[in-house]
């Protein structure tokens, strides 16, 4: 067990894919579109002239199937390895799925656990959260008082504008996530006078882009709102969902996946569905995880260290 | 004892029978969700007939017509929902949570 904690196994390698694994975290810089890795004492070194902020998703808590019987727990895990990060992060953003039946213990149960980080929050629903019986209800009245719609919203932090999208609501029939006209406008209007050279970081549940159509892993009118985007140096787009890393960089764009903290999904077309990936249970911390991101003032892209909660 | 329990025994077996033979003119079917698929994609059935949607998956899912004739709400892992078809026509349906999930109810006179 002890061994496994702190080796790199097969399972975690299968889970990071074409990253390189450098003890217990990894760091992508972005230099002209080529991502390169880099070990965490180096990105640590190069933060003093900007912020942290750690990306967490999928929590869904109230799921206690086979996949993994206690997300409760995992989340807690997940919470625990905040404080073990080299830099204290700004804050959270959770891109949705908090709980996993928008019941209000699940969501009572979210906060209590998530609120042991101590720092504030800022959430986007996912579909799981927005399916009580008044459709969103709940969620807004806990999470979005201070939001437009269905719970959009944006805000600045040391000169970076971060954006949180909701595509998890009014789904229409064989589609994907969708963002509609009333958010895309909100959006077009939030972007209109800003400068192209405000960083953006923009989030939401469902992926912004195209993963994988067959099993609605995309936003329909996302490319729109990435249209919006295009005229920007430098864009970062942090979506959940997907229950894996996923990440590519197409000109000023960034695009990543988090991992959930309660149970896999499998990778794209490798299993009859979508639904979670039953992994062995010792082994399950390895699927797991969060992203810890670093904004450095005057470099394009973010630095993103993606950790399993194996890792700690 | 032996005969109290027996006796209620017969009680629940008169109210099943009760139950069942009531409705006898209502024609049932049932739409199963396991993977992330309805099954059958396409159910013809009969005007009147009581239509139950299962859901076995270990996500949520839900029934949502396309034309607003009916929705669910979430089912959880061996919940239902039960809808009765009472005209003919061919109703659409999707999963509210996983909308490329789609499969059709056609109901013939
Ligand atoms: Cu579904």
């Amino acid at each position: 067990m002890a061994d496994s904690d702190d080796r790199p196994d097969t399972g975690r390698r299968a889970v990071l894919e074409c990253m390189a694994w450098a003890g217990g975290g990894l760091v992508w810089t972005m230099a002209g579109g080529i991502p390169a890795s880099r070990l965490i004492g180096a990105a640590h070194a190069a933060t003093e002239t900007g912020f942290s902020f750690v990306q967490i998703s999928d929590s869904h808590i109230g799921f206690s199937k086979p996949a993994n019987p206690d997300a409760r727990g995992t989340l807690k895990t997940a919470i625990g390895e905040i404080a073990q990060l080299p830099e204290k992060p700004r804050f959270l953003i959770h891109t949705g799925d908090i709980s996993h039946l928008s019941k209000p213990k699940e969501f009572d149960d979210a906060d209590q656990i998530i609120g042991m980080a101590k720092l504030d929050v800022h959430y986007v629903p996912g579909e799981h959260d927005v399916i009580d019986e008044g459709n969103g209800k709940a969620y807004l009245e806990r999470y979005g008082k201070a939001a437009h719609g269905a719970g959009w919203y944006s805000f600045d932090q040391a000169g970076v504008h971060f954006i949180g999208l909701v595509n998890v609501v009014d789904l229409k029939s064989g589609g994907l996530g969708n963002l509609g006209a009333e958010q895309l406008a909100w959006l077009a209007a939030d972007l209109k006078d800003r400068s192209a050279s405000q960083p953006i970081v923009i989030f939401s549940h469902i992926p912004l882009w195209l993963v994988y159509e067959a099993w609605g892993w995309g936003t329909k009118d996302g490319a729109q709102a990435l249209s919006l985007l295009s005229r920007f140096g430098s864009v970062t787009v942090l979506n959940g969902h997907i229950h894996q890393l996923m990440q590519k960089v197409e000109g000023h764009l960034t695009f990543h996946t988090t991992m959930s903290t309660a149970f896999p999904q499998p990778a794209p077309g490798t299993a009859p569905s979508p639904g979670p990936k039953l992994v062995p249970a010792d082994k399950l911390r390895s699927f797991l995880g969060l992203s810890s991101l670093t904004v450095t003032h005057g470099k394009e892209r973010l630095a993103i260290v993606d950790r399993t909660l194996a890792a700690g | 004892m032996r005969n109290i329990l027996s006796r209620r025994g017969l009680f629940f077996v008169g109210l099943l029978l009760f139950a069942y033979v009531t409705p006898a003119t209502a024609e049932t079917a049932r739409v199963t969700i396991d993977n992330f698929a309805f099954t059958p994609a396409v159910l013809q059935v009969k005007a009147g007939t009581v239509v139950t949607f299962l859901n076995r998956d270990d996500i949520p899912h839900s029934v949502v017509s396309e034309g607003g004739a009916f929705r669910s709400r979430a089912l959880d892992t061996d919940e239902s929902f039960t809808f009765t078809f009472a005209k003919a026509g061919e109703f659409p349906y999707f999963c509210g949570l996983h909308p490329h999930m789609k499969a059709k109810i056609v109901v013939v006179p």
